[in-house]
């Protein structure tokens, strides 16, 4: 059977994969922010999955206001990196894996999460940025990755709490696939952030550290964070970090196995108008 | 009964929610048809002529031309789509965001190398924080539009 194993969180600024295309890692600006996944790199390495569950949000990329799905998961063979206005990131092409996702698809919905099921669709930095920060710049990804994109743009988004519900649908859908696969889930998006208005800028690294310190160690208490808090502690972007509650509920210890080890906590501002947050966990 | 909107007391912050999305319909769609080239060399070679192909109030025309994205937001639009023009413009994130403020780009890059904008004060209107509306603009490029 199929089985997580490891959980990571990263924000998905696109400055940073800008940076990376531009070849300004070394620049002093970047250099303490990807100094923090210099150990994420080689971790990938050492333990690459199988299959990629990735969670992020479109941002007005794929999805315009046409249809705004709150859940959407990637069915398709490959996703192409999109062009977002200022040309596609000169990144691989994502490479999906078709059965499982429909597989748990099928077993999400019956656990009656009513997930949109998408077969076309281009991926923005949103899912470019995590790979290559956690993959550096290879000619193809280390694996396929399923697409799960969630809302974050229109409010209402999606709930704390039902995004860790969903995590834990997400856990016994893959748990019930019939090959022997290896599944790793990142949450992703955050931290702290406000790109409009008056108040653009704001960071809050207090709130921040604590929403990492309570994801590691009581993720259920946070998952009943109200999205007001997010708003109004780590800005109207910030609520981004609800996403890393699906990553966090699918872990083996929320259905009462052993708790993940962390492998990595690292935090940085700025990246552009961004708090950069990184944590890897490991169930066992 | 009245849906509740616990976000409006936060200064300088508008949720795009389906009210606001409802509002900004084909201001938003405009900008997404910015993610193509073709689109994207037609509006630079007549930006008026291009915005009248679309639905939308002259307010929202006007502020599109501007280059306004308060008003754009205030009129409906939401960062991440306005972030096309931008991305037209050339602008990146933090030049978008950071003419949102008032400030000049260098005063906005020094604010967040510093660590950020505060929360304190900010978080709900009537404190005293540098994004209260009796704090506005905030520096030296909006002071300067203003004069």
């Amino acid at each position: 059977m199929a089985k997580i194993t490891a959980s990571v969180y990263t924000s998905h600024v696109p400055a940073i994969g800008a940076a990376i295309d531009l070849g300004k890692t070394t620049e002093p600006y970047w250099v303490p922010l990807f100094k923090g996944y210099e150990y994420s790199k080689q971790w990938m390495k050492d333990n690459t999955p199988d299959v990629i569950f990735l969670v992020y949000n479109d941002h007005a990329t794929a999805f315009s206001l046409e249809m705004i799905p709150t859940f959407a998961i990637g069915t398709a063979a490959e996703f192409t990196p999109a062009d977002e206005g200022y040309g596609p990131r000169p990144v691989p092409k994502v490479i999906g894996h078709p059965e499982l996702a429909s597989h748990i698809a099928q077993s999400v919905i019956q656990d009656d999460f009513d997930l949109t099921i998408v077969n076309k669709m281009d991926v923005d930095h949103g899912l470019t940025v995590p790979l290559s920060l956690m993959c550096g710049e290879p000619r193809a990804w280390p694996c396929p990755v399923i697409p799960f994109a969630v809302n974050v743009v229109q409010y209402p988004v999606p709930s704390g709490r039902r995004c860790f519900m969903l995590g834990q649908a997400i856990r016994r859908a893959i748990e019930s696939f019939d090959q022997p696969l290896k599944v790793q889930i990142w949450g992703t998006g955050g931290m702290s952030h406000q790109l409009q208005g008056p108040r653009a800028g704001l960071i809050n690294a207090d709130w921040d550290n604590r929403f990492l310190d309570r994801l590691i160690a009581d993720p259920e208490g946070l998952s009943k964070v109200p999205h007001i808090e997010y708003v109004r502690e780590a800005g109207s972007e910030g609520i981004e970090l609800v996403m890393w509650l699906i990553a966090r509920g699918a872990m083996a210890d929320v259905a009462g196995g052993p708790k993940p080890t962390l492998k990595h906590r690292f935090f940085h501002v700025p990246a552009s108008n961004t708090a950069v947050g990184h944590l890897i966990l490991e169930n066992h | 009964m009245s849906l509740d909107k616990p976000y409006l007391d936060v200064p300088g912050t508008t949720i795009f929610d389906a009210e606001q999305s409802r509002k900004g319909y084909w201001l938003n769609q405009f900008c997404m048809s910015l993610m193509k080239a073709e689109n994207r060399a037609r509006f630079k070679a007549g930006e008026r002529a291009y915005l009248d192909e679309w639905a939308m109030t002259e307010e929202q025309k006007q502020a599109v031309l501007a280059r306004d994205l308060n008003r754009c937001i205030a009129l409906g639009g939401n960062i991440y789509f306005l972030a096309k023009i931008g991305a037209t413009d050339g602008k990146s994130f933090q030049q978008m965001a950071g003419s949102m403020t008032g400030m000049t780009e260098d005063e906005y890059r020094a604010m967040m190398l510093a660590g950020g904008r505060s929360v304190e004060g900010n978080r709900r209107l009537g404190e005293d924080g540098d994004a209260q509306p009796q704090h506005q603009p905030q520096g030296a490029a909006g002071k300067k539009a203003t004069n």
